[in-house]
């Protein structure tokens, strides 16, 4: 019964943008179809993952399924919950932002194509976090990865989009490749197709360290590890806001799922393991954040954004294997907890800023954060949205970003107490998360600062206008989420606690994290910090005993200050992006000015993605060039020459195939 | 526990402006002036707070915010810590971390507030704020992992409580590293030389007071009284360190406590009479630096 009402949702996900494509003349293009489809296999969807917390044994299903090796199961388990409830929440709100943010009537050429696969997306991803069965794992998986690739090239008549559609397809397939050897690897350790239980498998053989390996690729790809987050920050800019939404929110943490998930199978994993997570998800965070404060492009700094926030994800999962090796269950189950709540507040806190992003371009038809300035005016609720959601990112009380940084904070200062060194390095990824926490607030003023607040720049920023309230529910929604789990995180503590005790293989640590996280101290203290602002803005209101004058803001005594004068976004980040520079390698053009009273001169700085304008993208064109003349000596035209390759083939199978029989 | 937080307020509150009276006492008395007196900083507050208020036109509420969230983290911050041997009144594990990001929740408000006048003056304030700041923040986790090393807890009073005199027998060398690393990492936060001047008046060269160059009246006085109130609790922090003995007789503990923290001022008012203020693109150098020394700290006791 919970699995049927499940299977609806997800169907209903799936094809709710079909009805759609039919009935060409509609003016509407089925736009309210889709929606109520949507909303509808959202809730039902919602509803089935609720109850099957609730009764874990009706949480399976089997279907028969004409594939070889593979069979038709799902099942919900604390794990897939965690990563399901944003699936259904933000597809949901994403699908009510577009009726203001992308309505049909002044899209009718990609809306109906962007609603199919948006269905489709939502709908693959329920699957692909339920799917018990790698054949049909990879199955949604390739549904998911297509859907996206759609998605991400809806404006496919720009070139940059054409581009980054490209660049994200080619990632997503290297990283199927990696997820085919995978699975085959696993099939072969266990003789099915079917996912074994948490702590089933031997760590010690051969293929495990082979298994990992290809998780950590395949899977970090999806999630936007550095350095394979290459297609991450040109993807999430080029498709409409509440796609990138969805693709940043919830999409890219299939690929934290997978490597959960397979971790979830092994009993002991090796300690460098956990060392190579906890690792690469300092290096994703620092970079993540230090690419973000080089950006003036407000999408594709929330798309490096993303890229921290998985780093911040692995440092928690990756002190959670390490306490799997060294049977630490507190390390563990912090770890763990934190990672899987930050899953769930990066989906809301992202989406939101995603969503504000996508308000104030639709304002002001620009995606450059220094042509913005001052719109707080002419957007107050996006502007308090977005402020939430940036609040929120940095990790700062009383917001929900602090609760699962603190859980992460608090299993990193258990590994104190292992007996060995090696689990005590982890405490190096304690300052690391600091930093992370500090360049990300700087990153965030600057971001809230240039764009909110200020004067105008431009006058498309000076006649903003606030977004309609299609787009504004969603965005209120969600930051009432943000806020709730920042001061109620009790409430999520023992869907945490269930899933970590799942993953580890242990049944205790339901109590361990209630006892050892003390959440309800949060919400006092929280509370608290209401009580003293309230107290100071009653003291300020009655100091103050008459109306303040405005007058313009001091300028040293120069009377006639224009908005340029504003310090700009990238001068706010110039700082950092020169402490940083080793890594960021930016672009600088001209800025000299020679003599006495030099002429108008010029200045440009940009900063590329160093690993893939500097490094992919290079060794790719050598590549493409070496495979040419190649190919121009091996396909010469002659016939004779192709009958010979052929000839050679053959005989170089029949040796291989004697060799490996004898 | 509600007796023991208002006295932890009441002492906040009384006490930590006198700090700046005692730093601007013995600056002048380091120059050979007689100086303003030492209540001086409390006439201020009290002007402050009678006068009206001018307000930008470019400004939103977010100019307002800064200094209300400045105000209200320094008291809520300061029951998580012991004031020497008294006891902290609110305590769980894992408070030291809600400590150190509160602070960061009101940065990020007093640098938005500075980015809402719109001036490339508190812009560069703000940036510059920002940046040294997350130099710093390495730091301090580093000195909080010594401690929680020593004390076997997670709470800022256990980790500040009994077992630390026991422990400056034990591990002295990375307490004392801790201890000058933390030192310098209160400098910063509370811009005071050589990282930053709170007196200049020349912008191009100031951090904090940039920032807050476009607030006037009230809301100027509750900058200055959160960040005399900030001083006041790291200081605290730093105090406990330095002096970790526990009287049975609480009004002993209390005069070490306050008979510390003007030792503290007095401290800190030689250290800026002595030195002169950094250049600029020195002060990250120092900062790596000082994390630097903080991760070796913690080093000599992961051994």
């Amino acid at each position: 019964m919970i699995m049927t009402v499940f299977i609806t949702g997800t169907l209903l996900l799936l094809f709710s943008g079909v009805p759609g494509l039919f009935g060409r003349s509609s003016p509407t293009g089925g736009e309210r179809t889709a929606l109520t489809l949507l909303l509808g296999g959202a809730l039902l969807g919602t509803g089935g993952v609720i109850a099957a917390l609730k009764h874990p044994a009706e949480a399976s299903l089997t279907l028969p399924w004409a594939v070889p090796g593979g069979d038709f199961s799902l099942a919900i388990d604390p794990i897939s919950a965690c990563f399901l409830f944003p699936v259904f929440l933000i597809a949901a709100l994403g699908a009510v932002y577009a009726l203001g943010y992308w309505p049909h009537r002044s899209n009718p050429e990609n809306g109906r194509k962007l609603r199919l696969f948006y269905g489709l997306i939502a709908g693959s991803l329920a699957l692909v976090l339920t799917a018990h069965n790698s054949l049909l794992f990879l199955a949604a998986w390739e549904i998911m990865a297509l859907a996206g690739f759609f998605l991400v090239t809806t404006e496919e008549k720009y070139l940059e989009t054409r581009r980054a559609g490209f660049i994200y397809l080619t990632c997503a397939h290297t990283g199927t490749l990696a997820l085919f050897a995978l699975f085959i690897l696993l099939e072969q350790n266990l003789g099915s197709f079917t996912f074994p239980a948490p702590a089933a498998l031997d760590d010690n053989s051969g293929p495990a360290s082979a298994i990992f390996l290809l998780a950590l690729f395949g899977f970090g790809i999806k999630a936007g590890l550095t350095p394979l987050h290459i297609w991450l920050p040109g993807a999430h800019a080029a498709a409409p806001s509440h796609i990138s939404a969805f693709l940043s929110g919830v999409m890219i943490k299939s690929g934290i799922y997978g490597l959960v998930r397979i971790c979830s199978f092994f009993a002991a994993p090796p300690a460098w393991w956990g060392m190579t997570v906890l690792t690469l998800g300092v290096i994703s965070g620092v970079l993540g954040v230090a690419f973000a404060i080089a950006q003036h492009d407000i999408k594709r700094l929330l798309a490096y954004h993303s890229v921290e926030n998985i780093g911040i994800i692995a440092i928690g999962l990756g002190a959670a294997l390490l306490g799997k090796t060294y049977d630490q269950p507190l390390l563990t189950a912090l770890g763990l907890a934190g990672a899987l709540l930050h899953v769930i507040n990066h989906g809301l806190f992202k989406s939101l800023l995603f969503l504000g992003a996508g308000a104030v371009i639709h304002a002001t038809g620009t995606r450059e954060i220094e042509h913005y300035g001052g719109l707080l005016r002419g957007l107050p609720l996006t502007g308090i949205a977005f402020l939430g959601g940036a609040v929120a990112i940095c990790g700062l009380p009383p917001l929900n970003g602090f609760v699962s940084e603190w859980l992460i904070y608090l299993g990193l200062f258990h590994a104190l107490e292992g007996a060995t060194l090696l689990p005590r390095l982890s405490l190096f990824a304690i300052p690391a998360l600091a930093m992370i926490g500090g360049l990300a607030l700087a990153c965030f003023v600057k971001v809230f600062g240039i764009a909110f607040l200020g004067a105008p720049r431009t006058p498309a920023a000076a006649h903003a206008h606030e977004a309609p309230a299609s787009m504004l529910w969603p965005m209120g929604l969600l930051l009432t989420c943000c806020l709730l789990i920042g001061l109620w995180p009790g409430a999520l503590l023992p869907l945490l606690g269930q899933a970590a005790s799942l993953w580890s293989g242990e049944t205790p640590p339901v109590p361990l994290l209630t006892k050892y996280a003390p959440a309800a101290a949060l919400s006092w203290s929280a509370l608290g910090l209401f009580l003293l602002l309230a107290g100071a803005a009653c003291g300020l209101r009655l100091g103050l005993r008459k109306a303040s004058p405005r007058v313009s803001t001091w300028g040293c005594g120069y009377p006639l200050p224009t908005a340029r004068m504003q310090y700009t976004a990238s001068s706010f980040g110039a700082l950092l992006v020169d402490l940083f520079r080793w890594g960021l390698r930016p672009d600088r053009h001209g800025g000299e000015t020679q003599g006495l009273l030099p002429d108008a001169a010029e200045f440009s700085c940009h900063t590329p993605d160093t690993i893939l304008d500097r490094g992919v993208i290079p060794f790719c064109r050598r590549a493409i060039r070496l495979f040419g003349r190649l190919r121009a000596v091996v396909q010469n035209g002659s016939t004779s020459f192709y009958l010979l390759y052929v000839a050679l083939a053959l005989a170089a199978l029949l040796t291989l195939a004697t060799l490996s029989r004898g | 526990m509600i007796g023991k937080a208002l006295l932890h307020l009441l002492l906040l509150f009384l006490l930590s402006p006198l700090l700046l009276g005692v730093i601007g006492k013995t600056k002048a008395l380091f120059a050979g002036r007689w100086g303003a007196p030492l209540l001086q900083p409390y006439f201020d507050l009290w002007k402050l707070m009678r006068k009206g208020m001018v307000l930008s036109e470019t400004t939103t509420w977010v100019f307002l915010a800064g200094p209300l969230i400045g105000f209200a983290v320094p008291p809520l911050a300061a029951l998580f810590i012991p004031f020497g041997a008294l006891t902290a009144p609110v305590s769980f594990t894992g408070d030291l971390i809600l400590f150190v990001y509160l602070f960061g929740l009101s940065r990020f408000f007093t640098a938005s507030a500075a980015l809402d006048t719109g001036s490339s003056f508190e812009g560069m304030g703000a940036a510059r704020e920002v940046t040294f700041s997350c130099l710093a923040e390495p730091t301090l986790l580093f000195v909080l992992i010594v401690l929680a090393r020593l004390a076997g807890d997670l709470s800022l009073d256990a980790m500040l409580g009994p077992s630390l005199q026991p422990a400056w027998h034990q591990a002295g060398a990375a307490l004392g590293l801790a201890l000058v690393s933390l030192f310098v990492v209160l400098l910063v936060e509370n811009s005071r030389i050589p990282f930053d001047d709170p007196n200049t008046h020349l912008e191009l060269t100031m951090i904090h007071e940039v920032m807050v160059l476009d607030h006037s009246g009230p809301a100027f006085g509750l900058i200055l009284y959160g960040a005399a109130m900030k001083l006041f609790v790291l200081g605290a922090v730093l105090m406990r360190m330095a002096l970790p003995m526990t009287y049975p007789s609480p009004w002993l503990n209390l005069l070490v406590f306050v008979a510390g923290m003007l030792a503290l001022a007095v401290v800190i008012g030689v250290v800026e009479s002595i030195m002169a203020r950094l250049r600029l693109i020195r002060i990250p150098q120092v900062l790596v630096g000082t994390t630097l020394l903080s991760a070796f700290a913690m080093v000599l006791l992961l051994r």
